[in-house]
């Protein structure tokens, strides 16, 4: 399993250096990749529907007890499924979508990689890698939404993803620790054989809660976190086929079902989920009603879709478990048909806007078939899968655990919504009269057309014969959601009953409104008009806000000046540390335990009394770093009398070459040192005094402290016999800590080529812009 | 401060200050030295040698840029860090060890290559920043 999810990353190493192969007449060649993970996944579905669960360990971090651990069970495995198949497809058809493109390779990359870090979210079993490949997934997003990175609409909207999916990894990271201390585990299967009523119990269950469903809502799209979603459509459409409907906006819908049987049953779970999934659905289906942009439309009912099945998952039964499952399947298939037709309608015409489109079937004649079924499927007008989707979500609707027939009436109206927005894409397009402007389009390559061809022909085949994903599919996903897999037993007719009039109401009133609601340019811009009150712009206006904040404390605290720094460091380090130590600090100097003064010791005071003197008032610059070289020496001398040799030694090194790096720097500096008026040197003088006392009343401080000797004792008495070495210091440095010197002296190097860099970069005048 | 006695001096002072070093480096693990002062003198070898016959003399001396030390002295640690790891299936960093004498060295481990490492990224720090300073226009 391991190999399945690493081949997408490999594959886009590979690319890195065969891109040209790739570019090519060839392109088409990479589809095998998902094509082969497909079948490679197929396979599994025999032993999942005996209800057995692969697993796969391997050591991760031993001395943690962290181990990589996949799991391939019914949910996992209907993902992986999805994301391989239709992954498949739309690596075929961006082979043609993007002929010839100069960085085709560059978006194969991208896209592997994304498909990799999906596979490997849904197989995580342990949390902290999932919560790795979530972020994969966030960052591989944004480069394929930024993928025109010459268009500034194009980088925002992929800056706005990554804040928004970013934000919600910081969460999920926040929720996965909180879960791992309650549970003691990171391991899903081990939280799993907990008792449920442990974790529920516990303190942070609900922390743990809010955290996962803040990961979840922003993932997926969930009101109020759903505006970067259009914008995400700003990617080229395979991506927004792909990922930002039929796979990744969906791992958000993958993470709350993941953790249903763990923490779900709780009111606070169900509640919160059923009433944002219903807020985002009607919310966004109303907004699609405002779109004239094919995939504006497109992308509010995939968040309304997103929003269905949160609140499907919140209703907590197997009814409501089997209706989700069967809608994200059906979602999955005429949602990505769509986006593929739509994007061969813009290849082909060069325009999205569905005013303008119509009797496109006269001319794209195969194209039409697969969106006009994909149409059908999304109304939930039977034979498609479509229509087996909306009955049993209506069905379990009906017996919700709280507030039913409101929320009957919710989800009927979103669904009447969903038909126009189906109707508008699928159908609209197709239909009527051919424009002379449209007259000359071409029917595109078979590379394009097939795909949503196949998505198509397969919402029929399982709506006519749903007992191919019954067993295979749904049963195994509703197993391990926690429902009873037993009672499921799907059929394209239910009898004519309650659901059965709703159907037929929704698909009238539905049809209706198609006829008598045309999308129009007006209506966008009437919209458009509350735009201020929406969560975006007041995201937005926060933001700005934020800017402001930041560069207005930028300007007063960071302002270039090296002394403006240290006056701020030093002024706040004597302010915080000098009110803690006020009224609860003692002193007991203990004169009686003092050797004496030494005549030498004497001496090197008496000399380092003098320099400090000297380099205060000095008019010399280079005077004054001498002299504080000398007391640097002094310094040394005193670790020389109280038996610090090493000390000593490194002090003197390091003394020597900051005189050198003093005299280097100083050397280029302006010759006059007064450049301060008396004012600040007093200032400074004040400054410098209180942050020296404070300095030597800590030291007094700490000497007074009863002094813990257990690990200096441990390091004496180990350093030869663990450690072969008689020099305690050095023994520390390299073996007992070396990992903290090994990021020492990675840090020094840092620093040595940041300096190279500063001093060594000369732009060429027209590259310097501020 | 191009004065002959200097220059004189410096030429000889160069190979003893760097023998100087890595005796210092060497004895680190018995005695009080290792790879960081090591690294320290050696740098003061070269700055010392630079500042009586011009950078130009001591860089074409040196014949690489003393940046290159850099990745050097991180692999080397980063390697014998990692040796317990390919050698005897040990955690990151367990030291290991030659038991046996080996003359002049003492007893030869991998906290040894590791101090190197130290000692080759302190030289070449010290020397970029330094050089790089001091070449600044």
């Amino acid at each position: 399993m391991i190999s399945a999810i690493l081949l997408g990353f490999l594959f886009a190493l590979l690319l890195v250096f065969a891109g040209k192969f790739f570019k090519g007449k060839f392109a088409v060649l990479s589809s095998l990749i998902p094509l082969g993970l497909f079948l490679y996944f197929l396979q599994f579905i025999p032993e999942i529907m005996e209800g057995k669960v692969v697993k796969e360990s391997y050591n991760w971090v031993p001395s943690f007890g962290v181990n990589l651990g996949f799991t391939l069970d019914g949910l996992s495995l209907l993902f992986c499924l999805m994301i391989t198949g239709i992954g498949f497809l739309v690596f075929a058809y961006t082979s043609a979508y993007l002929h010839h493109h100069k960085y085709l390779d560059r978006f194969y990359g991208y896209l592997s990689v994304f498909m990799a870090a999906m596979l490997g979210l849904v197989l995580s079993d342990n949390v902290i890698s999932l919560f790795t490949f979530w972020e994969l997934t966030s960052i591989s997003s944004f480069f394929l939404i930024g993928f025109n990175n010459t268009q500034e609409a194009s980088r925002k909207s992929a800056l706005t993803a990554l804040g928004i999916t970013g934000l919600g990894g910081m969460f999920l990271l926040a929720g996965v620790v909180v879960l791992g201390n309650i549970t003691g585990t990171f391991s899903i299967a081990e939280m799993l054989n907990m008792s449920p009523e442990l974790i529920k119990g516990n303190e942070y269950y609900t922390l743990a809660v809010i955290m996962l469903f803040g990961a979840a809502f922003t993932k997926s799209a969930q009101f109020p976190f759903h505006f970067w979603l259009p914008g995400a459509m700003k990617a080229p459409t395979p991506v927004s086929t792909y990922l930002h409907s039929a796979t990744m906006v969906k791992a958000g819908i993958y993470l709350v079902m993941r953790f249903t049987p763990i923490l779900g049953g709780e009111e606070i779970w169900n509640t919160t989920l059923i009433v944002v999934g219903a807020v985002t659905m009607l919310y966004s289906a109303v907004h699609s009603l405002f779109r004239t942009d094919l995939k504006g439309v497109l992308a509010y009912s995939t968040i309304s879709a997103l929003g269905i099945l949160m609140f499907l998952i919140g209703m907590g039964t197997t009814e409501s478990f089997t209706a989700a499952a069967v809608f994200i399947i059906v979602h999955a298939l005429y949602k990505a048909t769509l986006f593929l037709t739509t994007g061969i309608i813009d290849h082909q015409t060069g325009t999205r806007d569905v005013t303008v489109l119509s009797g496109l079937r006269k001319v794209l004649m195969p194209v039409g078939i697969a969106a006009i079924i994909a149409a059908i499927s999304s109304a939930g007008i039977p034979p498609t899968v479509g229509f087996l989707g909306k009955e049993l979500t209506y069905e379990a609707t009906m017996h919700a655990p709280i507030i039913a027939t409101v929320l009957l009436v919710g989800i009927v109206i979103t669904k009447m919504l969903l038909l126009w927005a189906g109707f508008v894409a699928g159908i609209k397009p197709f239909q009527g009269n051919l424009p002379d402007s449209l007259k000359d389009t071409k029917m595109p390559g078979p590379l394009m057309w097939v795909p949503p061809v196949i998505l198509a022909v397969l919402s029929l085949v399982f709506g006519i014969m749903p007992f191919i994903i019954e067993g295979s599919l749904i049963k195994p996903v509703v197993a391990t959601l926690g429902g009873e897999s037993g009672e499921i037993h799907l059929a394209l007719w239910h009898g004519f009953n309650t659901v059965f009039i709703l159907s037929l109401v929704t698909i009238t009133i539905g049809t209706i409104l198609y006829f008598v609601l045309k999308p129009s340019a007006k209506l966008e811009t009437a919209v458009g008009k509350l735009e201020f009150a929406s969560p975006k712009s007041l995201m937005e206006k926060f933001n700005t806000g934020f800017t402001y904040v930041s560069s207005f404390w930028t300007r007063v605290f960071q302002n270039g000046y090296l002394r403006n720094y240290v006056f701020i460091i030093i002024f706040f380090l004597i302010g915080m540390v000098g009110y803690s130590m006020l009224g609860n600090t003692e002193f007991n100097i203990d004169t009686s335990e003092l050797s004496n003064v030494s005549f030498y010791e004497l001496v090197v005071f008496i000399i380092m009394c003098i320099a400090i003197l000297f380099t205060v008032f000095t008019g010399s610059r280079l005077s004054a770093v001498v002299a504080m070289g000398v007391v640097g020496l002094t310094i040394c001398l005193v670790f020389v009398f109280y038996s610090a040799p090493d000390l000593a030694m490194t002090q003197f090194s390091i003394d020597t070459l900051t005189v050198i790096l003093f005299v280097l720097v100083l050397y280029r500096l302006p010759r006059y040192l007064k450049i301060q008026d008396h004012k600040m040197r007093i200032r400074d003088g004040i400054l410098s005094l209180l942050f020296g006392g404070m300095i030597a009343a800590l030291a007094l401080k700490v000497l007074s402290e009863p002094v813990n000797t257990e690990i200096g004792d441990f390091y004496a008495k180990n350093s030869y016999i663990m450690a072969h070495g008689k020099n305690v210091v050095n023994v520390i440095l390299v073996d007992f800590r070396g990992a903290d010197t090994m990021i020492e002296i990675s840090v020094l190097t840092i620093a040595a080529i940041g300096v190279f860099g500063l001093l060594k970069l000369r732009l060429k005048r027209t590259d310097r812009v501020q | 401060m191009k004065t002959i006695i200097l220059r004189t001096a410096s030429n000889y002072l160069l190979p003893v200050l760097l023998l100087f070093s890595i005796f210092i480096l060497l004895r680190g693990h018995y005695l009080p030295g290792g790879g960081f002062v090591g690294g320290l003198i050696a740098a003061i070898a070269f700055v010392l040698h630079s500042f009586a016959n011009g950078l130009k003399n001591t860089k074409s001396l040196l014949r690489f840029h003393p940046g290159f030390l850099m990745p050097t002295g991180l692999a080397l640690s980063f390697f014998s860090g990692l040796s317990p790891m390919i050698f005897a299936g040990d955690p990151f960093m367990t030291g290991l060890w030659y038991h046996g004498h080996v003359p002049v060295l003492g007893s030869i481990g991998s906290a040894m290559f590791f101090d190197m490492g130290v000692y080759l990224v302190v030289v070449g720090v010290t020397l970029t920043i330094i050089f790089t300073i001091s070449e600044a226009p």
